[in-house]
């Protein structure tokens, strides 16, 4: 039995090792072609042979970083909620209720985003634009509310479920003691959160974040459904944009060329560097805490 | 009133107006020396009731943990509350802070008046409670930062802010911690003794100044040593504040204590109920206690 | 004021005990900004739950016209009408076949990492950060993995490729499931079990294989429920290839899917075809919902079980 689990152990690892190897054994031409131009050009134009990932790379990062901007703070509040704030029972529906929102598929929210928020965003955004438009990053609003703004949406309401589920496991391990010791000191609830749980628990609510952030980054169909599919840098939060992932999800089935899938490829490979150091950074940050993906 | 006595009270009452006017600008705490010599006023003070417990029984759902129980608490004073385990010495004294709110099923009958205010009135502000009567635990749990910070936190939650440094100092000198930590305030309180932890405790409780200072068997955590610095703290500390100690230890009572209340269990109904069985000087408690239940509890006889 | 406050002031204390117990100093303006924290984590939390509600009611409302018992037992027909059945079947397959291959090597590895490796090994550290790492992947990335590992060499798209992307991605999580419940097996068990004799193995396989099947059963639903809402993996690998009308069970051939359904039926211009889609989408988040519901119920009663 324990050749077969350790059988086991060698063929994660291998596997691991190979999903590396065929990214870069496929994206072998487009690297041959454009080397680590690739990683500067902001030019993605299959039909002209021209690839390059920049404008991608930014729009993962800025809707990752929506996401993660918008789901930190409403993460922790549900988990300060959950873990010190609700009446027990409430405690009970409440809490699975936010971990279904990750059961939800991606597609789903694809769907869902594309059907009901971009005409809801769409009817937001020229608010916003005139009341925060003197900052480049609130342009003029798009033509339908398809947008890098949507996207980092959508993003943030999946990416929550991760940060708050993982946050209220970390504020319940802070003991008692600790807090009964805050409390008996004349502290107000808010002093005791701010005080004692925050500062304990910080790196690994932070590692949560990272996770989160994570997420974001690899997350193709739902973004792809709401971010346009526009293979420029968007100049504005309301421009719609594309990322890595979704570009991938929207042309591998039809690549204009070899060269084109291969370029995906390296596309892909890059986004798994990308994924490899925030999650080398969660495990480097977290320390001691195994705040590792909740399944149960 | 002769001219004597008109000259007299003039000038008493200009010292206190003094003293109040110094007590307001200064907010330092008075380093403790002596008690304060003999004072009218201040003697009325010193034995007057803080505590009125009136028929008080607590229940945990269905359980009663505590019968009906009555004493007075007076200022200036360390009552100990002693007894076997299990009696309900713990229920009560954090009863007196409202630290069993959180626990779910509690439920009091009966008042605790608080300098002839309820404890769980209508309009007593829980966390003002806690602010005027502190409490030190059994295990010591001193908080994930430096020395100076764990005794700081709650003076800055207050508003406390000036002359700090100070504030800490003094608590610290009153917990017979400061010698050993004065060079390093900085260092993380983790790194303590248990025996310096619960000092750190003590000191972090008196830094806001309360007016009472609960003690959930402070020393049962620690060693001899330990355990006898905390004693002789309780003396000095009675001076400022008025305490009230739980311990299993009943020659620490007979030691530190002026007053004593012996807790016990009592058996003859449906179920095991805590007791106040009897509450006196300590004196009488440990040589001529009245029932004799508290007699076989001092002999040794049980516990 | 009293001559009792008086002398309270006398003797230094920065506040009048004998005063009623109402906020005194900052205590009002503190108590206020806890309160404001308190409103504000309720809000994220109610928010939250709208949001849930919001999506569920979306795809509720949209796909219920679509919904009839012939919905899910016929093919589909013309360019809008008819049923998901091939979907609904090729899917069920896909997972299945996901789940043979992510399953048991899933429990052996939590085996693996919680019966045989010290605490100390740096094997099973390195294979924990394995772990982690492959359940951090993207999913779309897996595709293309899967897709340079088995649909090149094959020259064609198939449900098998799909399967084993899923495997892929099912597998940290019945790792950590395993893993978890694997640790909530009392130790005594295993002690009382090297007690008597009993070998390694021997003792896993009818002493704490049974203890935590109740956990184990549940992370194998979560993570078979997870790999069924895929579509990336799917789109890469097991996109193409297939009649959308007929019903499809060679493995190695393409094999239609419930989320390829979906993510091409929104492609169609007729509004019969969006319906059908959104039809297709409540069944999926019905079956992922029941599957949700039922591992908790399991996971509670295995709790229930072992005395946690």
């Amino acid at each position: 039995m324990f050749g077969l689990c350790a059988l086991a152990g060698v063929l994660v690892v291998l596997t691991l090792v190979d999903v590396v190897l065929q990214l870069v054994n496929n994206a072998q031409p487009a690297i041959s072609k454009f080397g680590l131009g690739f990683v500067t050009s902001s030019t993605w134009q299959p039909n002209f042979g021209v690839e390059g990932v920049l404008a991608l790379l930014y729009g993962t990062v800025v809707i990752s970083l929506i996401a993660v901007v918008l789901a930190t703070p409403l993460g922790i509040a549900i988990a300060l909620y959950l873990s010190m704030m609700a009446p027990p029972r409430v405690r009970t529906v409440v809490g699975p209720l936010v971990e279904l929102l990750a059961a939800v598929p991606s597609i789903i929210y694809g769907f869902w985003g594309l059907v009901v928020l971009v005409p809801f965003i769409d009817k937001l955004e020229p608010g916003l634009h005139s009341a925060l438009g003197f900052i480049p990053l609130f342009g003029p609003a798009s033509p339908i509310g398809i947008s890098v703004f949507t996207a980092g949406l959508v993003l943030t309401v999946m990416i929550l479920p991760i940060i708050s589920a993982l946050s209220r496991d970390l504020f319940l391990t802070v003991p008692s003691e600790l807090k009964d010791g805050a409390a008996a000191l004349g502290a107000t609830q808010w002093e005791v959160i701010r005080g004692i749980v925050l500062p304990t628990t910080v790196s690994g609510v932070t590692a949560a974040v990272v996770l989160g952030l994570g997420r974001a980054l690899g997350e193709a169909i739902a973004v792809s459904f709401v971010i346009g599919d526009v293979t420029r840098i968007p100049k504005s939060l309301f421009d719609p944009g594309a990322s890595i992932a979704s570009e991938i999800a929207n042309q591998f089935t039809s690549p204009v060329n070899a060269l084109h899938t291969a370029s995906m490829f390296y596309a892909g490979l890059v986004l798994v560097v990308i994924g490899m150091l925030t999650s080398v950074a969660a495990r480097t940050i977290a320390g001691r805490f195994d705040v590792s993906q909740r399944v149960i | 009133m002769t001219d004597w006595d008109r000259t007299a009270s003039q000038i008493h009452r200009a010292e206190e107006a003094r003293r109040r006017i110094r007590i307001r600008t200064e907010p330092v705490l008075p380093v403790i020396t002596a008690p304060p010599a003999g004072n009218g006023a201040a003697t009325l003070q010193e034995h007057a009731v803080v505590f009125d417990i009136r028929n008080v029984s607590i229940y945990y759902g269905q359980n009663r943990a505590l019968a009906g129980t009555s004493l007075k608490i007076y200022r200036n004073q360390v009552t100990a509350v002693i007894g076997p385990s299990g009696c309900g010495k713990s229920t009560f004294i954090r009863s007196l802070n409202r630290m069993n709110d959180a626990i779910p099923g509690f439920r009091i009958e009966g008042q605790v008046l608080y300098h002839g205010h309820d404890l769980y009135g209508g309009n007593a502000n829980r966390v003002e409670v806690r602010r005027r009567i502190g409490m030190v635990f059994q295990k010591p749990n001193p908080f994930p930062k430096s020395i100076y910070d764990n005794v700081a936190w709650a003076a800055r939650n207050l508003g406390m802010k000036q002359r700090l440094d100070d504030r800490v100092e003094q608590a610290l000198r009153q917990s017979a911690l400061w010698e050993e930590v004065k060079d390093r305030l900085k260092d993380s309180a983790l790194g303590l003794s248990g025996g310096q932890q619960q000092r750190l405790c003590i000191a972090r409780a008196i830094a806001i100044e309360p007016d009472v200072l609960l003690l959930d068997e402070p020393a049962s955590a620690l060693d001899p040593v330990a355990t006898a610095s905390i004693e002789e703290l309780m003396h000095n500390l009675k001076h400022r504040f008025t305490i009230v100690i739980v311990t299993h230890n009943m020659q620490q009572a007979a030691r530190v204590a002026d007053r004593t209340a012996f807790f016990s269990l009592d058996m003859t109904g449906p179920a095991r109920v805590g007791t106040l069985i009897e509450y006196n000087d300590t004196d009488t408690i440990f040589r001529s206690a009245a029932d004799p239940r508290t007699r076989d509890y001092v002999a040794g006889k049980f516990g | 004021m009293s001559a009792t406050s008086e002398t309270a002031l006398l003797e230094g204390m920065p506040f009048d005990p004998t005063a009623p117990l109402t906020p005194s100093g900052n205590l009002r303006r503190r108590t206020s900004v806890s309160r404001f924290v308190q409103i504000t984590a309720t809000a994220a939390a109610v928010f939250a739950v709208a949001v849930l509600l919001i999506v569920l009611y979306g795809v509720v409302s949209r796909g219920a016209s679509a919904l009839s018992f012939g919905f899910v037992i016929h093919n589909p027909s013309g360019l809008a009408g008819g049923g998901i059945f091939n979907s609904l079947l090729g899917t069920l397959e896909i997972v299945a076949i996901g789940a043979l291959i992510a399953l048991p090597i899933g429990i052996l590895t939590g085996l693996y990492l919680t019966e045989f490796a010290g605490p100390r090994s740096r094997t099973a550290a390195a294979l924990r950060f394995a772990l982690d790492i492959m359940a951090g992947l993207p999913t779309i990335i897996v595709g293309l993995f899967v897709y340079g590992l088995i649909v090149i060499p094959q020259h064609r798209q198939s449900g098998f490729a799909g399967a084993v992307a899923l495997a892929i991605v099912m597998l940290p999580l019945m790792a950590r499931s395993s893993q978890e419940v694997l640790l909530l097996v009392p130790g005594s068990l295993r002690e009382a079990a090297d007690a008597l004799g009993v070998s390694r193995w021997r003792t896993v396989l009818s002493v704490i294989l049974p203890a935590a099947f109740g956990g184990i059963l549940t992370g194998a639903i979560l993570a078979t429920a997870r790999a069924a809402g895929e579509t990336a993996p799917l789109l890469i690998c097991d996109s193409i290839g297939y009649n959308p009308f007929a019903t499809e069970l060679n493995p190695f051939h393409g094999v239609p899917s419930v989320s390829m359904f979906i993510y091409q039926s929104y492609d169609l211009p007729l509004a019969q075809a969006v319906t059908r889609a959104w039809g297709a989408a409540f069944v999926l988040m019905m079956l992922i919902l029941i599957a949700n519901v039922l591992a908790r119920l399991i996971l509670a009663r295995s709790r229930a079980k072992m005395g946690r």
